[in-house]
């Protein structure tokens, strides 16, 4: 999805300002907030790449003006809501008016610690990968609609896969109910002058993870 | 953390207050979140998970070659060994600086970002500034940092579009030869294992 979220090189957003002695939560719903929706992934309301989209799916006006922990929670609610997990008028009573669907359990607090770490994505290969170390690729050029992890600053560029990293969930399947398609995940590095023109820093590298569809063969510059 | 207002002020909660209590009170009445695991989890994000684990990964790497050699090829596993925290994600990436090459990671799409070892991302990595200027003008985020690198230093930015999670290892600042651990780990900021920093000078820890 070509949204405001893939901020990569955008200009006009102005300076990077840090905050000093930065509390982990500005207000105790911020905390509540993240709990809640690590809760409802936790017992597989949605999948990390669905809940991705339920993010990049929120209105760019919206998505620019809202804090982080906003956006968690207008996801959160257009999430339940669009799953029949819960209805816009039991949100707006604050009050549950009929009983909730069955999902697997419940995240009970002593099963907390299991789910601080991150999920396990990786997954067994099926076939051989395509790209070895070394290769030149270059990013597709394609504007699906949907969630995607292939920033549009990198796509119609070449790079150099620099690592392969095993086979894992592909997020643009996952993230619309399509199953886990795994996919060969890749570090591929671009020039900064392949990606911005000759007036980038010419010292500049960056890289994307990439998953195998992502890639087409190229011939080195 | 809980609320800080009690009913007689209902009329000042915010309406993010209001709106995440509402659905707080809805999801738990339906059966699918139980409260005590929410304060369980903020709870260790307040008070457990946080940079200073980072901090002890890179004090250890500087003090022994084995180990940042093993951190380097595998961090999942290093840190694992280490026992600082019940379990690492899988695929956490060490990348190093040196004097040629200085690393910063960034998700310009989300927020993607090594909770385990740093705990939560600052408010500033992952709003619009950092995500969209970190992969065309790192060097000018260095500058909003107060940062300026020789221009012969290569910049590397690693954009964590997948579930790969990257650390910086910064170099080792001269003058810490034989310090312990400890010491060593007070010299580790969050942002020199971001990449918008480096670690302090031994000069400015007592």
């Amino acid at each position: 999805m070509d949204g405001i979220h893939d901020m990569g090189g955008m200009h006009g957003f102005g300076k990077v300002v840090a905050e000093k002695d930065e509390p982990v939560f500005h207000a105790a719903w911020e905390g509540r907030c993240l709990a809640l929706n690590r809760a409802m992934g936790a017992i597989g309301a949605w999948s990390i790449d669905e809940g991705r989209a339920g993010i990049e799916e929120l209105p760019p006006e919206v998505y620019l003006a809202s804090s982080y922990y906003r956006k968690w929670a207008l996801r959160l609610q257009n999430m339940v809501i669009a799953r029949g997990l819960a209805g816009a008028d039991e949100i707006a009573a604050g009050h549950a008016l009929r009983p909730g669907k069955s999902l697997k359990g419940k995240l009970r607090a002593a099963d907390v610690p299991r789910t601080l770490a991150r999920g396990s994505y990786g997954r067994t290969p099926q076939s051989e990968a395509r790209f070895k170390v070394g290769d030149h690729v270059r990013a597709k050029n394609i504007h699906p609609p949907t969630h995607t992890r292939l920033p549009r600053y990198a796509r119609g560029h070449v790079g150099v896969i620099e690592a392969i990293r095993g086979c894992h969930v592909f997020p643009d399947s996952a993230a619309i109910g399509a199953g886990e398609n795994p996919q060969w995940l890749y570090t591929v590095a671009f020039d900064g002058c392949e990606l911005w023109g000759e007036t980038s820093d010419p010292t500049l590298k960056v890289s994307i993870e990439a998953f195998e569809p992502y890639l087409d063969p190229a011939k080195g510059l | 953390m809980s609320d800080d207002h009690d009913d007689a002020e209902h009329s000042e909660l915010s309406e993010m207050q209001l709106r995440v209590r509402a659905l707080e009170t809805v999801l738990t009445e339906k059966g699918y979140v139980d409260p005590a695991a929410l304060d369980a989890m903020i709870e260790a994000y307040e008070t457990k998970i946080g940079p200073h684990t980072g901090a002890a990964v890179v004090a250890k790497a500087w003090n022994d070659p084995a180990f940042k050699q093993a951190l380097l090829a595998d961090a999942t596993k290093a840190v694992q060994s280490l026992g600082l925290i019940s379990r690492v994600g899988d695929h956490l990436i060490a990348v190093e600086n040196t004097p040629a090459v200085h690393n910063m990671i960034v998700c310009t799409l989300c927020s993607c970002y090594p909770w385990e070892v740093l705990g939560l991302p600052p408010v500033w990595y992952k709003s619009a500034p950092y995500r969209s200027r970190a992969v065309n003008d790192p060097r000018g985020v260095l500058a909003d940092f107060g940062l300026s690198l020789p221009r012969d230093v290569r910049i590397r930015v690693w954009d964590s579009t997948a579930e790969t999670r990257f650390i910086v290892l910064p170099m080792q600042p001269s003058g810490t030869e034989g310090w312990n651990e400890e010491r060593l780990a007070a010299l580790v900021t969050r942002d020199c294992m971001i990449g918008t920093g480096l670690p302090k000078s031994p000069r400015e820890t007592p």
